[in-house]
């Protein structure tokens, strides 16, 4: 209401008779400039702490050489270069950063959108369902992966255990290179709950009516899904697509337990742990933003891998939003 | 008008932003005037976790505070690198006055980065000789051009540990002392099972196994990682591909690359009861003298003993080498009380009765002359051989980066490319590294 006011006033004042300073038109112009302030003024300061202000600081820190203890100096794009030429290991994280983006939220929205299907369609039980299949997503990611490995452990885990049984060779998993990102993915898959539970929401807000009008229409099961159920639940589907390309550009924790607890090397005198067991297979661009910022300290080149990954996902996000633009139904 | 002031006030952001960002960017430095003598609280942090290591640590401590009454040392275990290197550079009151690190190759960055005060100071003050102190290899790893910031505290020697039982059983009767008796002795002592797979390997020589990372075997060879301007000459030297074939010859004998991996595959951890020498998966295995205590305090059901590891076959004479590290201390930049600082740092890591206690205690290599060959010091053969390793003129630590090692783990990942058959052209593949390490290091130079 105080937009739809303000504004043509603001508009004719401009045009004719510019208010004076001290008149009664400005005094209330500029006490709803600061309400307004006032309102945003939460989101303001949190997002110049948490994203401006460090925002800024990468790109600054981009340009220096700066070890955290030395005062920085200005080196130009010398780490830019360093990063896009020289360093191998950005190729494999980066691939393996988007190998994960591309099948993990692939998998991981087929899976929960399943699920979620699944459980609507139970008729007993249902939170016994719910329940299970919910539950694993409250582990903590470190204790999740923990057990993982444990289960995936080719010698002792129960899982090679089982395939023995039935006279199959399991593989190495998390100790293989060409098994380590789809056990990565098996244990996002395990802890699917969270996607579950939103898909299951939206497709319980799927309208009866139009079901029931395919039902009268004569529509299988496929065609009420691609006709009534997928319109419905698109924005929900975007929303999972683009929440997990963000997650998973940011894949950490995981990646770097497993290949920490799988190489079976404890760290001791001289040791060194490299991020990305085996072979650098796990090796994803936040763990070496990590290493090269919190253990080589070479703040510079940190600064521009997070610059690089901050407009990868960036671009990917404005892809996905853009292409989805036809294919979200407008509201009534 | 509104275009101007947009003009002036986003160059002042950014100059009130860039100033905001370069004062935040400078930790406290500390102070090396203060009295040693006057009541201080010292925080000592270090890395040691099993009950046995705090235990020797705190009483070393202890004696400490007895003979210096006015300092009080506040002791702080399990603390990692990342963790000391963190909250060094963030500086604050609760930042250490004494530190310890695991890993020397670490050490070049300590002192290029000024993170630990230069020591040869506090040793002029002391009247301390450096060099007739310490071994000259551990006083190499404890310091970078010319920047003495660290002093040894126990060493860590590599050597061969082997199942006597099975080379008794392979009818082998002594240690193998070259790289070609070593492949003959892993074939006998392979064993495998019924559907062909490894039951047990000879030797493993797999780079990610436990200990075995290459500039661990590679010291066996004696190497030159880089030439006298500091660039790195790892194709240029012949022993790295003489290193390399040698390793993939010794694979091959056993079955290869991939069985082997399997056979890794299905170790427990390094420190677990399922570590693959201590279930008898491997009859001859590269490790720390720290394992001698493990296999004691496991029972090992086999009978086992210590050897130097083979050296290549056109090096013979240099056989009783090994690969050394160790454990160093250091002052932190931000200690304000530098002075009581060297005091600890001296006391644990000069001092022969101190040395020899936790030597002893915790089954590692003292790291002075005196302590050495202190009558003292434990008399377990085992033991006694690691010590000999330590001794050798041939031994060898990898040189210092002011990068921490950064080409060490480098040349780790190319290593494991290499046994995995997927680099084609090996010498051009040393070049890259080369380049590699060359740029990694001019990056991290000031």
């Amino acid at each position: 209401m105080a937009l739809s006011l303000s504004t043509p006033a603001k508009s004719a004042g401009r045009a004719t008779d510019p208010a004076p300073r001290d008149s009664p038109l400005r005094r209330k112009r500029n006490r709803e400039r600061l309400r307004n302030l006032g309102f945003l003024s939460p989101w303001i300061v949190g997002f110049s702490v948490f994203f401006g202000y460090p925002l800024i600081a990468t790109v600054y820190f981009s340009f220096m050489h700066y070890n955290q203890i030395k005062a920085p100096t200005f080196v130009g794009l010398r780490n830019w270069r360093y990063v896009l030429e020289q360093m191998p290991l950005f190729g494999p994280a980066l691939w393996n950063t988007l190998w994960l983006v591309v099948v993990m939220v692939a998998l991981r929205v087929v899976f929960g959108l399943g699920i979620g299907l699944l459980i609507t369609k139970v008729k007993t039980g249902v939170g016994l369902f719910r329940t299970a299949f919910y539950i694993p997503y409250l582990a903590p990611p470190v204790a999740a992966t923990v057990a993982f490995v444990f289960l995936l452990n080719p010698s002792t885990g129960p899982v090679n255990e089982v395939l023995s049984w039935i006279g199959l060779h399991g593989p190495n998993w998390f100790n293989d290179p060409n098994w380590s990102k789809p056990s990565l993915v098996l244990l996002s898959l395990w802890g699917i709950g969270d996607l579950m539970v939103i898909f299951m929401a939206s497709l319980l807000d799927v309208p009866k009516e139009q079901y029931e009008a395919a039902d009268l229409d004569g529509a299988g099961a496929w065609t009420k899904f691609r006709y009534v159920t997928w319109p419905a639940i698109i924005p929900i589907v975007l929303f999972a697509v683009v929440t997990g390309v963000v997650q998973t550009m940011q894949y950490y924790t995981q990646a770097l337990v497993a290949g920490k607890l799988a190489s079976g090397v404890s760290i001791g005198p001289g040791t060194v742990i490299q991020p990305g067991y085996p072979e650098h297979s796990t090796l994803t661009v936040p763990q070496l933003v990590y290493s090269l910022g919190f253990q080589n300290f070479n703040t510079g080149a940190a600064c521009v891998l997070s610059l690089v990954l901050f407009a990868i996902a960036m671009a990917v996000t404005l892809l996905l939003m853009r292409k989805s633009v036809g294919l979200i139904p407008a509201e009534d | 008008m509104a275009l101007r002031r947009f003009r002036t006030r986003v160059p002042l952001a950014l100059g009130a932003a860039a100033l905001l960002l370069s004062g935040c960017a400078s930790p406290s430095t500390g102070s090396n005037t203060d009295d040693p003598t006057k009541p201080v609280t010292l925080k000592f942090w270090h890395g040691w976790s099993a009950p046995g290591e705090v235990k020797a640590i705190n009483e070393n401590i202890a004696r400490f505070e007895k003979l210096h009454p006015n300092i009080d040392v506040v002791s702080t275990g399990n603390v990692s690198d990342e963790t000391i290197n963190q909250a060094l550079r963030a500086g604050g009151g609760d930042a250490p006055d004494v530190v310890t690190s695991f890993t020397t190759n670490n050490v070049g960055q300590y002192c290029s980065s000024g993170m630990w005060v230069d020591l040869d100071p506090f040793m002029r003050k002391s009247g301390i000789d450096k060099a007739k102190v310490f071994p000259k290899t551990l006083l190499d790893y404890t310091r970078y051009e010319g920047v003495q910031c660290a002093t040894p505290l126990l060493a860590d020697a590599f050597g061969m540990y082997y199942n006597k039982d099975a080379f008794e059983a392979a009818g082998i009767t002594r240690p193998p002392r070259t790289m070609s008796e070593m492949k003959a002795d892993a074939v006998k002592l392979t064993l495998r099972n019924k559907d062909g797979s490894l039951k047990r390997a000879g030797f493993m020589p797999n780079f990610q196994l436990y200990q075995n990372s290459p500039d661990r075997m590679f010291a066996q060879w004696g190497p030159e990682y880089f030439d006298g301007e500091g660039r790195a000459k790892l194709a240029d030297e012949p022993k790295t591909e003489d290193f390399f074939s040698t390793m993939r010859d010794l694979s091959d004998a056993q079955g290869g690359y991939a069985a082997m991996e399997r056979l890794r595959a299905r170790f427990g951890d390094e420190m677990s009861s399922q570590n693959g020498f201590l279930t008898g998966k491997l009859a001859m295995h590269l490790d720390g003298e720290w394992r001698g205590l493990m296999l004691d305090e496991a029972k090992a059901d086999f009978d086992w003993a210590v050897a130097p590891l083979p050296v290549p076959d056109d090096q013979a004479d240099t056989y009783g080498r090994g690969y050394l590290t160790g454990t160093v201390a250091g002052i932190a930049h931000s200690s304000m009380h530098q002075n009581a600082a060297w005091e600890l740092v001296k006391y644990l890591t000069v001092d022969t009765e101190p040395v020899v206690h936790f030597a002893n205690a915790i089954h590692n290599v003292p790291s002075t002359f005196e302590a050495l060959k202190s009558p003292g010091l434990d008399a377990d053969p085992a033991f006694r051989t690691f010590i000999e390793i330590a001794r050798n003129p041939h031994s060898q630590a990898v040189p210092p980066s002011n990068n921490g090692g950064q080409y060490i783990t480098s040349f780790g990942g190319f290593s494991q490319s290499v046994e995995a058959g997927r680099t084609k052209d090996l010498h051009r593949a040393l070049k890259d590294l080369d380049d590699q390490i060359d740029a990694d290091n001019l990056q991290s130079e000031n």
